[in-house]
C-alpha cells in the first residue's frame, strides 16, 4: 500500500495544494466526489486550487447506472440498506442509555476506587455495544456479498473496469468529503479499496473517514435529538486504529473534559484525531507517520497536538 | 433599582458632571440579574414606559430622581427575556412616543421600530447573524396571476446555495415572507442553517398580502390561491420533491392563522406547519373581545376546534410568554396532538414581534426539515 493523507475540510482555506506539492505528486489526478451526490464532478474550485487537471471518476453516477441496469442488485441493495437502518435504530436506543450512564459516572464524585471500577465497566459496556454493532453490520455486508457476488455482475464489472483504467493512468487519487454513507456505500459497490490500485490517496473530511477502519458519526449540539457519538460502519481500512473527527472544533465540545475522556477511552486503543481546517495526517502502509494541525483526544480529558 | 443608579444617588442629588459621567459609562437600559432599570434623561412633564407585555400595565411611569432631569423605572424581568418598548414623553401638554435615546438597540417592524431591552442572560443566537463562512442562497421574483384573489401576486423565492435543477427540493411557503426577510433575518437564517447542515436545502416562497387582515383571517380565496395557483406555479418553475412531508406552510400572527386554515382546507397537501404566535382566537361561548377584525378568525378557529381533521403530519408551534395569545396557542396543542400530529411547542420570554419569531426559526425549521447533519462532513 502506498501513502495515505487525511486532511481537514477544504472549503474556504484549502491545504490540498500544499500537501500535494510536499508529497511530490504531479498529475494526472483522479478524484472521487461521490459524497457530493448530485454535485458530483463539479471540480472547478478544486482544479483552480490545484492549478491542475483532475478527472472525476463519477462513482455516484456510475453506481446509479449500475442500479438501473441490474434491478436485482438494486433490490438487494435496498433490502440491505433497510436492514442496516433498522439495526442502527436499535443500536441508537441502547447507546443512549449506555452513554448516559458513562456520562453520569464520569461527572460523579465519590470513592475513587469504586468510581474507577464503575467507570471502567461503563466504558466496557460502550465497547461491547459498539463492537457488537460493527459485527452485526459486518454480517449483513458478508451475506449481501455472498448473495450478490458483485465482481461477477456484468454492470459492476464493467464500471469497475472503466474506473480502473482511469486510476491506472493517474498518479494520485483524491477523495472529497460529503455524505459519508453514500460515499462509502458506492465505493464498496464498485470495488472498495482495490479501486485505488496502490496509488497515493489524499482524502478529506468524509473521504478521510471512509478510509479508516471505524467510521464514527458525531455532533454534540444538534438542533434536534440526542448528541450521541455513534459507530456507523467499518470503513475501507486503509488506515487502522484511528477515528478521524472532521470539523471537530465546531461539532464537538472539546472543552468538556468528561466528554473527551469518555470518547478517548471508548475508542481506545484507536486514537481519536481531530481534522479541522488545515489539518493533515500522513500514513504509510496503514501506519501513522506524521501530522500537523490535528489534536488527539486523551484519556485524561485533555487534547494533545499530533506531530509524530 | 440598579446598583449603578443607587451609587449615583447614594450621597444625595448628583451634580451635572456626575450625571454626564454616569450616562457615558453605562449601557441602557441598566441590566441586572433581578431585572432592568429604564432611564430617561431630559426635561419632561412625565415619562412612561410603554411596552406590550400581557399582564403588565401598558404604560408605567418613570420617576424623576429628585433635583435632576433623570427619570428611572425598575422592572422585574426574568433572565433570558426580550422586551420591545418605547417611552411616552409628555412635554408642554403633548404626549409623544419616542425610542429610548440612550439605547442603540432597536428592532424594526412594518410599523417602524422599537427600542429593545435584552434582559440578563439573553443572547442573540449566532445563527441569526451573517456568517462569512456560509454560502449564500439567492432570491428570485415570481409573478403569479391569481383568479382567486384577483390580479397579479408577487412571491420572492429563496433558492439555496448550490441550487441545482437536477435535484429536487422541499418547499416552504411563508406568509408575510417579505417581512420575515426584512425583520426576522429569514435569508440569513436559511443560509446559516443550510450551511451548518441543520436543515435540508429547501426552496422558500415568501408571499406578501396587500390586505393581510382580510386574506389571512380564514379566507377561502387565499387558501385557493396558495394551493391552486402559487403552488402550481412553483411546481412548474422549480424542481420540488412534491410530497406532503416535503411541503410546508409558515406564518406568524395572522400568518399563522392563514397557514393553519390553508392546511385545514386542503388536508394531505402540507405535511409541515410552522406556526408562530398564531392569532388563534376562539370563543367557547358568547362573544369574543378582540374586535371585528378577528370575527372571521374566531369563526374559523371555532370550526377547527369542532372538527380539526388532519391538517398536517408534523407541526412546530411557538408563542411568547408575554403575549396575550399564549392561552390560545396553548389551547391548540391538544387539538393537534390528539389527531396524532407530531408537535414541537416552544415558549419564549418574548412578545408578539419579529425578533421573537426570528429566534425560534432554528428549532422550527430543523424539526420540520431536518438536515443531513449526521451524515455529511464536507
Amino acid at each position: 500500500m502506498s501513502s495515505v493523507s487525511l486532511l481537514g475540510p477544504q472549503f474556504r482555506t484549502p491545504n490540498l495544494r500544499g500537501v500535494v506539492a510536499a508529497l511530490g505528486l504531479q498529475g494526472p489526478f483522479v478524484s472521487i466526489s461521490a459524497g457530493w451526490q448530485e454535485r458530483e464532478g463539479e471540480l472547478d474550485e478544486l482544479r483552480a486550487h490545484l492549478d491542475a487537471d483532475v478527472h472525476d471518476l463519477r462513482i455516484y453516477e456510475r453506481s446509479e447506472r449500475v442500479f438501473e441496469q441490474d434491478t436485482v442488485l438494486r433490490g438487494e441493495h435496498r433490502q440491505r440498506q433497510s436492514d442496516l437502518q433498522e439495526m442502527r435504530e436499535l443500536y441508537q436506543l441502547q447507546l443512549t442509555h449506555a452513554k448516559d450512564t458513562a456520562r453520569e459516572l464520569f461527572e460523579r464524585d465519590g470513592s475513587p476506587a469504586l468510581l474507577r471500577r464503575a467507570r471502567r465497566q461503563a466504558i466496557a459496556a460502550l465497547h461491547r455495544l459498539d463492537h457488537a454493532h460493527l459485527a452485526a453490520i459486518s454480517t449483513i455486508h458478508r451475506e449481501f456479498a455472498a448473495r450478490t457476488n458483485l465482481p461477477d455482475r456484468p454492470a459492476v464489472a464493467s464500471a469497475a473496469a472503466q474506473i480502473g483504467r482511469y486510476v491506472q493512468q493517474a498518479n494520485a487519487v483524491f477523495i472529497a468529503g460529503g455524505h459519508v454513507a453514500v460515499l462509502l456505500n458506492r465505493l464498496r459497490l464498485l470495488g472498495g479499496a482495490a479501486l485505488f490500485a496502490d496509488k497515493p490517496v489524499v482524502a478529506w473530511s468524509a473521504g478521510a473517514m471512509a478510509l479508516t477502519d471505524v467510521v464514527a458519526l458525531f455532533h454534540d449540539s444538534p438542533p434536534q435529538g440526542r448528541s450521541n457519538v455513534e459507530v456507523f460502519d467499518a470503513g475501507l481500512c486503509l488506515v487502522n486504529r484511528v477515528i478521524v473527527l472532521p470539523h471537530a472544533a465546531t461539532r464537538l465540545h472539546l472543552d468538556d473534559a468528561a466528554r473527551v475522556r469518555i470518547l478517548a477511552r471508548r475508542f481506545a486503543p484507536a486514537r481519536c484525531l481531530t481534522l479541522d481546517t488545515g489539518a493533515e495526517l500522513q500514513f504509510s502502509d496503514g501506519h501513522f507517520l506524521s501530522g500537523t494541525g490535528s489534536r488527539r483526544l486523551r484519556r485524561d480529558g485533555s487534547l494533545a497536538e499530533v506531530d509524530t | 433599582m440598579h446598583a449603578a443608579l443607587r451609587a449615583l444617588t447614594a450621597h444625595g442629588t448628583p451634580d451635572e458632571a456626575a450625571i454626564v459621567s454616569f450616562l457615558r459609562a453605562s449601557k441602557f437600559p441598566l441590566i441586572a440579574a433581578d431585572g432592568v432599570t429604564f432611564v430617561y434623561s431630559g426635561d419632561a412633564e412625565s415619562v412612561h414606559l410603554r411596552c406590550w407585555i400581557s399582564g403588565l400595565a401598558a404604560a408605567q411611569p418613570l420617576e424623576r430622581i429628585d433635583g435632576t432631569s433623570l427619570w428611572a423605572r425598575h422592572l422585574e424581568l426574568p433572565p433570558g427575556s426580550r422586551l420591545e418598548y418605547k417611552f411616552e414623553r409628555r412635554t408642554q401638554g403633548k404626549s409623544e412616543l419616542i425610542l429610548d435615546p440612550l439605547n442603540p438597540v432597536q428592532a424594526a417592524d412594518p410599523f417602524g421600530a422599537n427600542s429593545v431591552c435584552q434582559a440578563y442572560g439573553y443572547v442573540r443566537p449566532d445563527w441569526t447573524l451573517d456568517d462569512p463562512q456560509a454560502r449564500h442562497g439567492t432570491l428570485e421574483e415570481l409573478q403569479v396571476s391569481s383568479t382567486a384573489l384577483g390580479g397579479q401576486r408577487r412571491a420572492l423565492v429563496y433558492l439555496p446555495a448550490r441550487f441545482r435543477r437536477t435535484r429536487r427540493y422541499p418547499l416552504l411557503i411563508v406568509h408575510d415572507g417579505e417581512d420575515y426577510l426584512r425583520f426576522a433575518s429569514l435569508r440569513t437564517v436559511l443560509d446559516n442553517l443550510i450551511h451548518r447542515l441543520e436543515i435540508a436545502p429547501l426552496i422558500v416562497a415568501c408571499t406578501h398580502s396587500p390586505d393581510r387582515l382580510r386574506e389571512y383571517a380564514g379566507y377561502e380565496p387565499h387558501a385557493r390561491f396558495i394551493v391552486e395557483e402559487l403552488l402550481q406555479s412553483l411546481r412548474v418553475q422549480f424542481p420540488l420533491e412534491d410530497t406532503p412531508d416535503t411541503r410546508g406552510l409558515m406564518g406568524a400572527s395572522f400568518g399563522g392563522v392563514a397557514s393553519l386554515y390553508t392546511a385545514w382546507r386542503y388536508p394531505g397537501m402540507f405535511g409541515r406547519l410552522l406556526l408562530q404566535s398564531g392569532s388563534f382566537a376562539f370563543s367557547d361561548f358568547g362573544e369574543h373581545k378582540r374586535g371585528a377584525v378577528f370575527d372571521p378568525v374566531v369563526k374559523f378557529v371555532n370550526q377547527f376546534r369542532a372538527a380539526p381533521g388532519l391538517p398536517t403530519e408534523r407541526a412546530y408551534v411557538s408563542c411568547g410568554i408575554y403575549e396575550s395569545l399564549i392561552y390560545e396557542n396553548r389551547s391548540i396543542l391538544p387539538l393537534l396532538r390528539d389527531r396524532g400530529i407530531e408537535v414541537r411547542y416552544e415558549e419564549a420570554r418574548d412578545a408578539h414581534n419579529w425578533e421573537n419569531w426570528r429566534d425560534r426559526q432554528r428549532a422550527g425549521l430543523s424539526w420540520l426539515f431536518p438536515g443531513p447533519l449526521w451524515m455529511v462532513y464536507e
